[in-house]
């Protein structure tokens, strides 16, 4: 039992470890694609060369960060066979297939026209190259969109029925896998969120430029055409991140009472704005949850459900299975208790089903169908001792929200206020302190990505589906040591190329903008 | 023929045209391989070149292979990449190496120098192409695991998939897996130097060469090749005659050829096809078309081995501790629904060749040459 908790522990660790990673470039490679093409149409409609010098220096850059994500995505999609081998079986016939589509439909589009992109210039017409620009843009997001697909039915695993013959569960309804609004939600709001990062980046390098006095210019259209990216990216950002919420508080209550820090709901429930959670509470304790905290009233009630007179429940709400109705009236139904209890019951009539099985007696095997399909639902809390397990780790998912949030609230006020200087007070774009701004947003925006996530993943812990499989039931028959090497071998391999990414950016910014950008070479 | 055993016909052969095509841009690796013998000249620059415009389609077909793997046979997946964790951590190690090279090898600041990022081409040229020879080697010759669907039911050990304590390391020194890994190492380089001919505008010299490694290297994949499919002819294994029942067969494949006898002919269409592409491309200094023909070819034998390793109920993953744990194309696949639902995607497939046909053309409709090189500013 050790040596499985160990193995669970490292293999979270090791997929965390390359999840972050590949995250750290995918954004900019999702943001900047469709930046590139932006200009490059500029450029093919205006017929202005400058465009184009403007568009090879952000497209080198592109190349640059498009390079690490390849590289560390490759080994998230074989994690899961790799490091999570049960969960491959258990849930295969369902999590496969956005997989192999995102192969065919998305990853050959990319792979295809990203060289038409960087060898093409001379040996395609003006328009084919364009086309290919925006192939590699649109194959990106589509790559994007069949994996969040993948990781949305994991949170909200819907459009399948459990197989007892087979023990694990099949696709009924691929229109429900691909267009639940858990799915549609995540899309788009890691994409915008990735066109966000990608103009801060492209804001934060066309500020070192103003600052250095190089490529002015090319500098100013750049920072424009980002600032305009950005705000609308945030706009849409700020809006599928609402639809977000209601999500998460409709399939996921637990997840959004971990981010609020919320033991014990109540009808207009507030929304912590700042405060500090309590270490050492535990849920039934009589301990404060917050221990300092200014909130916005109704906050997280319109949150979740756009309704300021609305209960929330919080985390012993949840265990207990308590709620309150519109009118006022508590009501309880299944607590934490009952759902393990309903776990064990249907992993306990499996085990019935499957001696009956090698038995030849279908009636008992009909009888316990029946049941394992009866409890179904809650079959993952089958596997937990005790409801806490139940419970995500609360203070990494309250302060990765409260970074999320505001993080991405500054980086609105940038691109607006940067929008104001580029057309009404130009002369400040002179200022050092605003290029500083623009450098120092840079880590911001990686900073508010990378909490983004540690909201959605770490919330929705102990669940690997959310409900049916726990994270300790879906791993490999490894060691512990093997996955700890390979750990290692991954944080090293992978720290160094991020320091060599990071390391030829910055050459590659400072020897090419000694020179005119604008003048294509 | 159900419904469901049609389309899992159907997927196994995806598999099998995924698996071939994937061979077929090995030469990819192939060449990276070779890179150590043009140390520092102005040919290497051409070679680099000319692999760099291509390495990302060998790199997709990898991961659309395992993503297709998954979605139709997600036992296998679950088995296999769970099972022999450090045969696919170090395929996997090799690619993640390769796919940050191209792009940083000679990029200014890249912090371990070019030489670093060579030898990673090279480590994943020769690791790559081997490793995923053994890889599919077990698919013919066995694997040491058993598989417990009830070990679900237990929250103490609840792995359905238990492999050898060596956890895939086994595979890589078993001889026959070798045999494959080998054999599919010296077809990429073979095919290596035939795309060189195709697509790089080589002087003499430089010409002469290539047409050299393509006859060394196309003779040595010849003798493991042909050594590969002696043993494999000879080879026993198993066959599922009812749900849960597998009996033991001797020569099964060869079995299996002459049951399926079309594909016997297709296996020798193919290997016609290599050896032309080698040979007159080896002894005749105008022909420059060897790889489509080699290429071609080796598409076809590789569909045909793939395909009779998992048609005629044949288990294309034996297991060698459990014969009832035993693989095969009926008892590893996903439901009906999905492999339908599946299948539509898939009319995609010939629109995804379409277009990377059609672009592949356009960028090579000139070879590359040196003085191309000198005007392109993105180089790697």
């Amino acid at each position: 039992m050790n040596d499985l908790l160990g193995v669970v522990d490292w293999s979270r660790a090791q997929f965390a470890l390359t999840a972050m990673y590949h995250w750290l470039f995918v954004p900019l490679t999702i943001g900047l694609s469709v930046i590139v093409a932006i200009m490059e149409s500029i450029y093919v409609r205006t017929g202005d060369t400058k465009w184009k010098g403007i568009t090879k220096f952000w497209m080198s850059l592109f190349g640059i960060n498009f390079a690490c994500g390849v590289a560390t995505g490759i080994i998230l999609e074989f994690e899961f066979g790799t490091n999570w081998s049960n969960y491959s079986w258990f849930v295969g016939d369902i999590f496969g297939a956005p997989l192999a589509i995102e192969g065919i439909v998305a990853f050959f589009m990319e792979a295809t026209f990203v060289a038409v992109m960087f060898f093409g210039w001379n040996k395609v017409s003006r328009r084919f190259h364009l086309a290919a620009t925006w192939l590699t843009a649109i194959g990106v997001s589509l790559s994007a969109l069949w994996i969040l697909v993948a990781n949305a039915w994991m949170q909200n695993p819907v459009g399948m029925a459990f197989d007892p013959e087979q023990m694990r569960n099949v696709m009924d309804n691929f229109t429900e896998v691909a267009f639940n609004s858990v799915a549609m939600n995540k899309f788009f709001h890691a994409v915008f969120s990735g066109w966000v990062l990608a103009a801060v980046f492209v804001i934060g390098v066309s500020s070192w430029l103003l600052w250095r006095k190089r490529n002015v210019e090319a500098a100013r259209k750049s920072l424009k055409i980002a600032s305009w990216f950005g705000v609308a990216s945030m706009v849409m950002t700020l809006w599928t991140g609402d639809g977000s919420a209601v999500e998460v508080a409709r399939v996921q209550p637990m997840k959004l009472a971990a981010m609020e820090g919320l033991y014990d709901g109540q009808v207009g429930q507030s929304l912590v704005a700042v405060g500090f959670v309590n270490p050492d509470k535990k849920p039934g304790d009589d301990l404060e949850s917050i221990l300092f905290e200014m909130s916005i009233p109704y906050g997280l009630s319109i949150l979740a459900n756009h309704n300021p007179n609305t209960f929330v429940p919080g985390i012993n709400d949840l265990i207990a299975g308590r709620t309150i109705t519109a009118e006022g009236d508590t009501i309880y139904g299944d607590s934490y208790a009952d759902r393990i209890a309903m776990g064990k019951a249907a992993r306990e009539a499996l085990t019935r089903y499957a001696e009956a099985k090698s038995a030849g007696n279908e009636a008992a095997m009909n009888k316990a169908k029946q049941e394992v399909l009866d409890n179904f639902k809650y079959f993952g809390y089958g596997y937990l001792d005790n409801a806490e397990q139940a419970v995500p780790p609360v203070a990494l998912t309250f302060y990765a929200f409260r970074v999320m949030v505001m993080a991405g609230g500054y980086l609105l006020l940038l691109f607006v206020a940067l929008l104001f200087v580029c057309y009404r007070r130009t002369a400040v774009l002179e200022k050092p302190w605003l290029h500083w701004l623009g450098i120092i947003s840079i880590p911001v925006v990686w900073i508010c990505s990378q909490a983004g996530w540690v909201v959605a993943e770490v919330g929705r812990q102990p669940w690997v589906i959310q409900d049916l499989m726990p994270t300790r039931a879906a791993i490999s028959d490894i060691t512990t040591g093997s996955v700890q090497l390979t750990f290692w071998i991954f944080a090293v391999l992978f720290t160094m190329l991020l320091a060599a990414e990071i390391s030829i950016m910055l050459r590659y910014i400072a020897r090419t903008s000694k020179n005119n950008i604008e003048q294509p070479e | 023929m159900t419904e469901l055993e049609l389309l899992q016909a159907y997927w196994w052969l995806i598999i099998a045209v995924l698996g071939a095509a994937l061979v077929f841009l090995l030469f990819v690796q192939g060449g990276q391989s070779m890179l150590y013998c043009h140390q520092g000249n102005e040919n290497r620059q051409l070679m680099v070149n000319s692999l760099g415009r291509k390495w990302e389609l060998t790199f997709t077909t990898l991961v659309v292979f395992g993503g297709a793997f998954f979605a139709s046979f997600p036992l296998f997946y679950s088995t296999s990449f769970g099972g022999a964790y450090w045969l696919w951590m170090l395929i996997l190690l090799s690619f993640v190496l390769q796919a940050v090279s191209y792009e940083f090898r000679r990029k200014r600041g890249n912090l371990y120098g070019t030489r670093t990022y060579d030898i990673f081409l090279m480590f994943n040229g020769l690791f790559g192409c081997v490793l995923l020879g053994v890889a599919v080697g077990m698919m013919f010759f066995g694997a040491e695991f058993t598989i417990s669907k009830t070990n679900i039911l237990d929250p103490g050990a609840p792995v359905i998939s238990q492999w050898s304590s060596t956890r895939g390391l086994e595979a890589i020194i078993d001889w026959k897996n070798l045999l494959l890994g080998f054999a599919v190492f010296f077809l990429a380089r073979t095919q290596a130097a035939l795309y060189f001919i195709n697509n790089i505008d080589a002087d003499n010299s430089f010409d002469k060469a290539l047409r050299k490694k393509v006859l060394v290297n196309g003779a040595v994949f010849a003798v493991f090749f042909v050594g590969f499919l002696i043993v494999l002819m000879l080879a026993g294994g198993v066959r599922q005659v009812a749900a849960g029942q597998f009996t033991e067969v001797n020569n099964i494949y060869f079995d299996n050829l002459i049951t399926m006898w079309p594909l016997a002919i297709v296996l020798l269409l193919g290997v016609v096809m290599v050896l032309y592409g080698i040979i007159r491309s080896a002894f005749c200094n105008k022909f420059r078309k060897g790889i489509w023909f080699s290429g071609a070819g080796s598409v076809l034998v590789v569909i045909v081995l793939i395909l009779i390793a998992g048609y005629e109920g044949t288990a294309y993953y034996r297991s060698t501790l459990d014969v009832g744990s035993s693989l095969t194309i009926a008892n590893s696949s996903s439901s009906l629904f999905t492999l339908k639902t599946m299948s539509y995607v898939s009319i995609l497939v010939p629109f995804v060749l379409a277009y990377i046909w059609y672009v592949w053309r356009k960028m090579n409709a000139t070879p590359i040459s040196a003085e191309e090189l000198n005007k392109e500013p993105h180089q790697y």
